[in-house]
């Protein structure tokens, strides 16, 4: 017989450590920085959505990518570039093709998964911070099993980013003819930002070549991963950066649209 | 000589304990593993700890030091204030035995209940080839020492012990990823496995476990992450599915190798089927150990009818055993 230094069997006792949680440092900012950011965004984005203005610059076709591709019938002619299909009731965005897709894909992303999970619903706070709940089962079960979607709403983010970019290229113009300005720094660098989150996405890291087991087979595709993996790397600096350039176009238009300041010209 | 600084250490066992107040020297250059070491040489002999290398790799003096799960031989003394408390308390996710060590055990059977490197059939060992590129994802959590930080700091078991039967852990997400990507890896259901019996759909990504890996292993992103798109190409994605079955050229195989109960059947995999091992062939039994009548062996020679310590496994068993006593076919050899 042997003598083990742990008891056989039963379910044993852990440590009984009277405090919930014995960290030091300031584990609330990171959540809280989350929330204020996150929760800033999105009352600002409402806000926008249901304006229903100030989205269309007529002299420089300047679109806001909150309004694109605009396809409800109070959409200005000019700026609905794929027709209007939809009634022009105050509910329904301008861009309600694009927009649920958009949320969905933003929704379902590792990295605002990670992010909403810590902040908005505790489990966990932070790393070695008791959970907020009781139970939890993950993502096993409905909702939350549908966070497994998340590719779709990648492909659909895809689609979008083509037509974000279409709205930039378009914008080049003057009433008299080719030109650009500032707005058209702004959606560019929005296009570009837009692209680099769009691509960083693990589930593009996936598709693109995180799914074989021989890459030596597939050298092509072993570059494009290699390409992903390094923008993955960025991709929490990159969501919270779309954030950003996604705001400031979309108060830039608003601005020059409403009248605030003029459109700053560098050629025509 | 170094100054002395204000230390609490949970002291006790699995009938309770609390944090009590230690005031240590403590010099230039020191970690916290040697702050625990003084203390046993000092004031508390009897004080529990874990320990081998002192050099970050053998992953036993996992500890929480002020709340955060860290190896006690890699946490400088540099990195906190000369005023600060460092608290120093038992990993909590596992049962503890007394005062800094606790029960791993959960780890190991977890360990047990992921099936092993599989290579193809036809492979002799010896005949691997591999390239590095292919290779070198699996290789990124070969780093791992098994510390068990990750899965001392996992919310899912952490939190909820009720799901430590259902839920693996980061440490074994990360052994089933390396074996996924292995390029000689022959098993076809890891996805499957993944899913149904290791708790991957648990995991809600908050990269807890990434944050305290001693070894830098970017345990979400490199493997959790591309196990669950792993799953969703074969659970979740009718596209891939259509893709699959129209371009037929897909390296990911049909069949996976689950039954009903999600668990992993035999699979078969060793030739012993084919090669016509008689499993139920005699084998000769050992005389069985020399115990008394307490179940144990004696103590020592006096109180023994025999020269020499008594062998556990009875007297006329020799080590290496012989071969045709054992219940064993090589895959490759009757082939």
């Amino acid at each position: 017989m042997t003598t083990t230094a742990t008891k056989p069997g039963g379910a044993r006792a852990r440590a009984a450590i009277a405090a919930k949680t014995l960290r030091t440092d300031n584990w609330r900012l990171a959540p809280l920085i989350t929330v204020v950011g996150l929760g800033g965004w999105v009352a600002y984005a409402t806000v926008r959505v249901f304006m229903h203005d100030f989205y269309w610059v007529e002299d420089y076709h300047y679109l806001t990518p909150f309004y694109s591709p605009c396809i409800t019938d109070r959409c200005v002619t000019d700026a609905a570039h794929f027709g209007t299909y939809l009634p022009g009731w105050w509910v329904i965005p301008e861009a309600s093709f694009t927009l649920p897709f958009l949320l969905l894909f933003r929704l379902t992303c590792y990295y605002y998964r990670k992010a909403y999970y810590r902040s908005f619903w505790a489990s966990p706070p932070a790393c070695a911070v008791p959970d907020g709940h009781k139970t939890y089962s993950g993502e096993t079960r409905f909702p939350l099993i549908f966070q497994n979607a998340h590719r779709y709403a990648f492909y659909a983010a895809g689609i979008i980013s083509i037509i974000n970019t279409y709205d930039a290229i378009v914008a080049f113009r003057s009433p008299d003819g080719f030109g650009f300005g500032l707005g058209n720094v702004i959606l560019v660098l929005n296009v570009v930002m837009l692209w680099a989150y769009t691509l960083s996405c693990h589930s593009c890291r996936h598709i693109a070549g995180g799914r074989l087991k021989h890459f030596s087979k597939h050298p092509v595709r072993y570059r494009f991963w290699t390409f992903v993996s390094k923008l993955n790397v960025r991709h929490m600096q990159l969501a919270w950066i779309t954030l950003g350039t996604l705001a400031l176009t979309d108060f830039y238009i608003m601005a020059v649209s409403a009248g605030w300041f003029g459109d700053l010209r560098f050629i025509n | 000589m170094g100054a002395k600084r204000h230390f609490r250490v949970w002291r006790g066992d699995e009938t309770g304990g609390d944090l009590q107040d230690y005031q240590v020297e403590v010099n230039e250059g020191e970690v916290v593993l040697d702050i625990i070491h003084r203390l046993q040489a000092t004031e508390t002999p009897d004080l529990a700890c874990r320990w081998n290398c002192k050099a970050g790799k053998c992953g036993s003096c996992s500890m929480e030091i002020n709340g955060m799960p860290r190896l006690g031989c890699m946490t400088r003394m540099s990195t906190f204030e000369e005023s600060e408390t460092v608290t120093v308390t038992p990993l909590r996710t596992f049962p503890v035995i007394r005062d800094l060590v606790t029960d791993v055990n959960f780890n190991y059977q977890k360990a047990r209940e992921t099936p092993a490197f599989a290579p193809p059939e036809d492979l002799a060992p010896g005949e691997y080839r591999m390239q590095q590129v292919d290779v070198e994802r699996s290789q990124e959590f070969r780093k791992c020492i098994e510390c068990f930080l990750c899965q001392n700091v996992c919310h899912v078991v952490r939190d909820h012990e009720e799901n430590k039967k259902a839920f693996s852990g980061p440490r074994y997400f990360i052994r089933a990823a390396e074996l996924d990507m292995h390029p000689l890896d022959a098993k076809t259901d890891r996805k499957d496995y993944a899913q149904a019996s290791m708790g991957l759909g648990y995991c809600n990504i908050t990269k807890c476990c990434t944050e305290v890996c001693p070894e830098h292993i970017t345990i979400t992103d490199n493997a959790i992450i591309p196990m669950k798109e792993r799953v969703v190409d074969r659970r979740y994605d009718p596209i891939v599915w259509l893709g699959r079955k129209i371009f037929r050229r897909d390296q990911l195989s049909e069949g996976d190798g689950l039954g009903m109960s999600g668990l992993p059947q035999a699979d078969g995999h060793g030739a012993e089927h084919k090669s016509g091992v008689n499993w139920h062939r005699e084998v000769p039994a050992p005389q069985v150990a020399p115990v008394g009548d307490d179940g144990k062996l004696p103590i020592s020679e006096i109180t023994f009818d025999r020269a020499g310590g008594p062998s556990p496994f009875g007297d006329d068993v020799t080590f290496p055993l012989p071969p045709e006593g054992l219940n064993y076919a090589h895959p490759d050899r009757d082939k």
